[in-house]
């Protein structure tokens, strides 16, 4: 048999024969259960359009004004950059990076790679260049964008000081906010071998 | 999708003298270095990934003994200087009567990192020798591990955004302690653990795993 109509389990590495899956239906493994193929009408542009709307809020979250601490007449803003700088000083500066890394510019440019691959795949267009690498780096980066952690560390910031002082909330938390529904919603949406064999026979087409 | 083989015993791609892909499934030629279709590093599931799994946890181990001896928050109230430690904050949460979040932080930093140690090392430890849990179990086991490890920087994120909000001159001001660059280190690491292992050896006995390296 051509290996070429064959599929490895990505999880447990048992062979299947690739076969057409109908829309809205699900090929398991039938070893382990790994979901094989889950293809969605639509699902590209909705994949797509949630990157998309996940890269705004991003933009919106790390430029606008984030929390207010007003405590016995003064009072301090602190903005999401402020949050990422607050280990720049002294030995702990790597610290800061990280964390910039980890809530703002992974998540950004994992948002991007997956605009990058799957919005010419949503128009019905071919693969982009280096479409396959990009993809690729998307899914290395998922464990590693943390943007949604971030917001319920705020959360749980928030109660911490909520008995000391009044804090004010701004358009940067609802964006954070949001940003988790929208990064619920987007790795629901993924299908990771859906994915690729999509890119594999648009490139072939 | 059917199994070309008979039902009961799974032919693999490595059985089959191939070399499946992690990332995107495809079959490549048994000896490939990188996928064809993706470009992915193609290693076959063997012993070896064991030893970078039992490095990085080792390394998360490590890191994580600092992160609960160091202080994690100093904060400064007129003029007075306390340090919470990872345990002395949940403490100060309780007694404020905020049990809930004592609770998510005593979670994030304290049982999830435990727990996490100890179901790595378990993972690793059951390809190489007859084990109570069956592989099912044990593939439950790991991705519950490989989902739950990030949100452990939880703590690192308050600490983050405490030092930015909580600066008011001389009433109040929070600075973060040493505690909170090992416990992040400690988080990453064991991530990377939990990446390195391969999940393809749940499902190989583990005879087969012994005769290939006697």
């Amino acid at each position: 048999m051509n290996s070429e109509q064959l599929i490895a389990c990505p999880v447990c590495d048992a062979l299947h024969r690739d076969q057409k899956v109908p829309p809205h239906s699900v090929a398991r493994c039938a070893r382990c259960g790994t979901v094989l193929a889950a293809p969605k009408s639509g699902a590209m542009t909705r994949i797509a359009m949630l990157s998309l709307t996940a890269l705004i809020l991003l933009a919106a979250a790390a430029s606008f004004p984030f929390l207010e601490l007003k405590a016995q007449g003064l009072s301090h803003q602190a903005s999401v950059l402020d949050a990422v700088l607050a280990f720049s000083k002294g030995p702990m500066a790597p610290l800061s990076l990280a964390t910039g890394l980890l809530i703002v510019l992974l998540p950004a440019a994992r948002y991007g790679a997956l605009i990058y691959t799957l919005a010419p795949m949503a128009l019905g267009w071919r693969p982009a260049p280096r479409a396959f690498a990009a993809y690729r780096w998307a899914e290395r980066l998922k464990p590693w964008a943390m943007a949604e952690i971030f917001i319920i560390g705020v959360a749980v910031a928030l109660v911490k000081v909520s008995g000391l002082a009044q804090v004010g909330l701004g358009p940067a938390f609802w964006a954070f906010a949001a940003l988790l529904v929208v990064t619920i919603l987007t790795d629901n949406a993924i299908c990771r071998l859906t994915v690729w064999k999509t890119l594999k026979t648009r490139s072939a087409s | 999708m059917e199994n070309p083989e008979n039902p009961q015993r799974f032919l693999t791609a490595a059985a089959a003298g191939m070399a499946g892909c992690r990332a995107c499934g495809t079959v490549n030629a048994g000896g490939s270095r990188a996928c064809a279709c993706c470009g992915s590093p193609l290693h076959p599931a063997g012993p070896a990934s064991l030893q970078r799994v039992w490095a990085w946890l080792a390394a998360g181990l490590i890191a994580y003994v600092p992160a609960n001896i160091y202080p994690m928050l100093r904060t400064t109230t007129f003029g007075r200087s306390s340090e919470n430690t990872l345990i002395g904050g949940i403490a100060e949460l309780l007694s404020h009567g905020s049990y809930a979040v004592a609770l998510i932080v005593f979670l994030a930093s304290i049982v999830i990192p435990v727990s996490k140690f100890l179901a790595i090392g378990y993972l690793a430890v059951s390809v190489s020798r007859p084990s109570a849990l069956g592989s099912h179990g044990r593939l439950v086991l790991y991705e519950v591990v490989e989902f739950i490890g990030r949100w452990s920087m939880i703590d690192v994120f308050v600490v983050a955004i405490l030092t930015a909000l909580v600066q008011l001159d001389f009433a109040a001001a929070v600075s973060p302690g040493m505690a909170a660059v090992s416990f992040a280190l400690s988080v990453a690491f064991t991530m990377l653990a939990a990446q390195s292992f391969d999940p393809r050896l749940i499902w190989t006995a583990p005879s087969e795993i012994l005769n290939e390296h006697p």
